[in-house]
């Protein structure tokens, strides 16, 4: 499953996309992100799976385009420490 | 089938419906509950055909629109809370249906409910709710495969269609078809933002663009914000629309047009998908937990 | 020299006219729906301040979101550019500027000529514009200028959900129902206003000093909240919502810092 977590609004698309199939549950990127966007879990929206997956938190999804906005500079970039620390890339932003 | 209805001048129209010809005597008995910040529904299955269903508006908390729904859709039944052998909620007050056994999200109960209602060759499901708006993509199970969700912005959503029946004091339930009586498709508002488009069609009023106009370049509008929405998942055949705006033929009408793709038809209530996906997952999961 | 600045923003009309660098005259119109005819009020306001004719003007220069919608003009330019001449020229230490208008957010970061190095706006949504403060200051039933100071007398914190103003709205009027104190919702609409202007500035970059321009700036509430996130005192130049006119007037005279 593609889950794309995030909003459209006004000013853009906001969207971090988590490869639920792809995602083993190794919580990398939970302790990769500064500010706590990410968290791991049984899958949500598969309540029949018991697998643990990667998910944006609930507090989150309304506002990452404000909460991840240091870690996008808009000049000299670095690479986005969540993409960065999951081997099985399965993570991706819109934005 | 027996059909109920309750009008309310405010807002839209709350109904009921339940099977005449099945009986729930000796037959597994499992419900879905989704309160939506807007509207509550109750569904009943048993054995997991549909039984019984309401579709009300949400009250001031949740366990109490709960409530409501389940005693409605269990109305001259004979059923009662005790009858029902798992509940599963769903929806913005999931977490709050004090007689359900577990909360599933309303993204996995649209997809599976979907299912249920369009059968399985629906592979996009667009869920037009009070304050969000899904789109869903699943397999011929219903099993989601993609998905994003819009409920950080009113644009898109019901509640930005609110604002606009408010603003022109049309009742929801005649802005669709209000919208269609124009001669020419108007431009649509330019602004995404339902603070500013409102500011946008106070503006066409005064420049005297009747009501019906200013209604068709809103529905229109909307239904290219979900259009954009729809494409980051992309649309895949077929297509079907669930929740309240899917009763909102300027909506729906325009968007067909825009998406190209016809939207698939439904004898059921487009505002109960989640409710039966919440009430077919409570079946699953019994069935899981006894094997 | 005589030159005249008109900014023409989604809300007021202002007009600063300018001679020898120094201001002379300014006014502020609502612009309504009859922008042209409102522009026209302002600037006849400004003149008549300054005691000349519009024959008397060397220069004028238009800016903001309705910068074309002005009477007459020689050139437009654009408001972040304006917004830095002028908060430079009234704080010449001034490196970042943050202006917070009717229906934009913008930040800014320039040189001490005022030249713009980057900038980032906020616009199509109002949850990050003075239009959510207005609309919040609706829903709680307190008038605009109220608002703000009355984020001052919070005694709690209280989290605000929504990021969109029409959901907020509905939160603010379910707060008012459970009886929260509106000095705890004043400083929790303003907070949420601060953070998303903040993470704006953050994503630029931010030097010191920071000036704090447009309309929005005159909120205390606002720039409360604003300094504790940022973990700065802003400066807020006096008359803030006339930083961008002024900027255009400065353009009008070819100013360029330092004066």
């Amino acid at each position: 499953m593609i889950a794309n977590y995030g909003y459209k609004d006004g000013s853009g698309d906001y969207f971090i996309a988590i490869d639920t199939d792809k995602c083993d549950g190794c919580k990398d990127c939970v302790s990769a992100c500064p500010y706590g966007v990410l968290d791991v879990g049984p899958d949500q929206n598969d309540p029949l799976s018991d697998n643990e997956v990667a998910f944006v938190t609930e507090a989150e999804r309304k506002k990452i385009k404000y909460t991840c906005a240091p870690c996008k500079p808009m000049t000299n970039r670095p690479p986005l420490p969540c993409i960065a620390s999951c081997k099985q890339k399965a993570i991706s932003h819109s934005w | 089938m027996v059909e109920q209805q309750r009008t309310e001048l405010w807002r839209w129209t709350e109904s009921r419906w339940m099977n005449p010809d099945l009986d729930w005597r000796g037959k597994l008995i499992t419900s879905g509950i989704d309160v939506g910040s807007v509207s509550s529904q109750a569904v009943i299955l048993t054995d997991g055909e549909l039984y019984a269903y309401s579709n009300m508006r949400t009250g001031v908390d949740s366990p109490d629109s709960a409530m409501k729904a389940i005693n409605w859709a269990m109305e001259n039944t004979g059923l009662t809370l005790k009858d029902l052998a798992y509940t599963v909620g769903t929806g913005y007050g999931r977490v709050n249906v004090p007689f359900s056994q577990r909360a599933i999200t309303e993204i996995a109960c649209h997809a599976r409910g979907g299912n249920f209602m369009y059968g399985p060759t629906v592979r996009t499901i667009l869920d037009m709710g009070g304050q969000d708006c899904k789109a869903i993509h699943c397999d011929e199970k219903g099993k989601v495969t993609n998905f994003l969700m819009n409920d950080k912005c009113a644009a898109g959503t019901g509640r930005g269609m609110e604002v606009f029946a408010d603003l022109l004091g049309v009742s929801i339930n005649d802005v669709g078809d209000l919208s269609l009586q124009v001669d020419k498709e108007p431009p649509p508002v330019s602004s995404t933002c339902v603070v500013y488009a409102k500011t946008e069609a106070t503006g066409l009023l005064r420049e005297g663009w009747p009501k019906n106009k200013v209604l068709a370049a809103y529905c229109s509008a909307m239904a290219h914000r979900i259009m954009t929405l729809l494409e980051r998942i992309g649309v895949e055949e077929d297509f079907a629309i669930t929740g309240g705006i899917a009763k909102n033929k300027g909506v729906v009408t325009r968007l067909e047009k825009e998406v190209g793709i016809p939207i698939m038809k439904t004898k059921y209530d487009t505002q109960i998908a989640g409710a039966i996906g919440a009430a077919l997952f409570a079946k699953a999961l019994l069935e899981k937990t006894k094997k | 020299m005589i030159t005249m600045g008109i900014d023409l923003g989604a809300k007021n009309v202002k007009v600063v006219i300018l001679k020898d660098n120094k201001i002379v005259a300014k006014s502020n119109v609502l612009a309504g729906f009859e922008v042209k005819e409102n522009a026209q009020k302002a600037i006849d306001i400004a003149l008549k301040q300054a005691g000349i004719s519009k024959d008397d003007l060397d220069k004028v220069v238009s800016t903001g979101a309705g910068e074309k919608l002005a009477p007459f003009y020689d050139e437009t330019k654009s408001i972040v550019g304006c917004d830095s001449l002028g908060a430079v020229y009234l704080h010449p230490a001034a490196r970042s500027v943050i202006d917070v208008g009717a229906e934009e957010g913008r930040g800014m970061r320039c040189d001490n000529t005022g030249k713009i190095i980057d900038f980032e706006v906020n616009e199509k949504c109002a949850a990050g514009a003075g239009a959510f403060t207005e609309a919040m200051s609706r829903a709680l039933e307190v008038s605009l200028e109220e608002l703000g100071p009355l984020a001052l007398k919070s005694t709690q914190d209280i989290p605000m959900n929504a990021q969109c103003t029409v959901f907020a709205e509905s939160e603010v009027v379910t707060m008012v129902h459970n009886k929260v104190s509106k000095a705890d919702m004043s400083k929790a609409i303003h907070d949420a206003m601060a953070s998303r202007i903040s993470s704006m500035i953050r994503k630029i970059g931010f030097d010191k000093d920071v000036v704090l321009v447009g309309g929005v700036a005159k909120n205390i509430g606002f720039v409360t909240s604003l300094n504790k996130d940022l973990g700065l005192e802003v400066v807020v130049p006096k008359d803030p919502e006339y930083v961008g006119a002024l900027g255009a007037a400065l353009a009008a005279a070819g100013w360029k810092g330092g004066a």
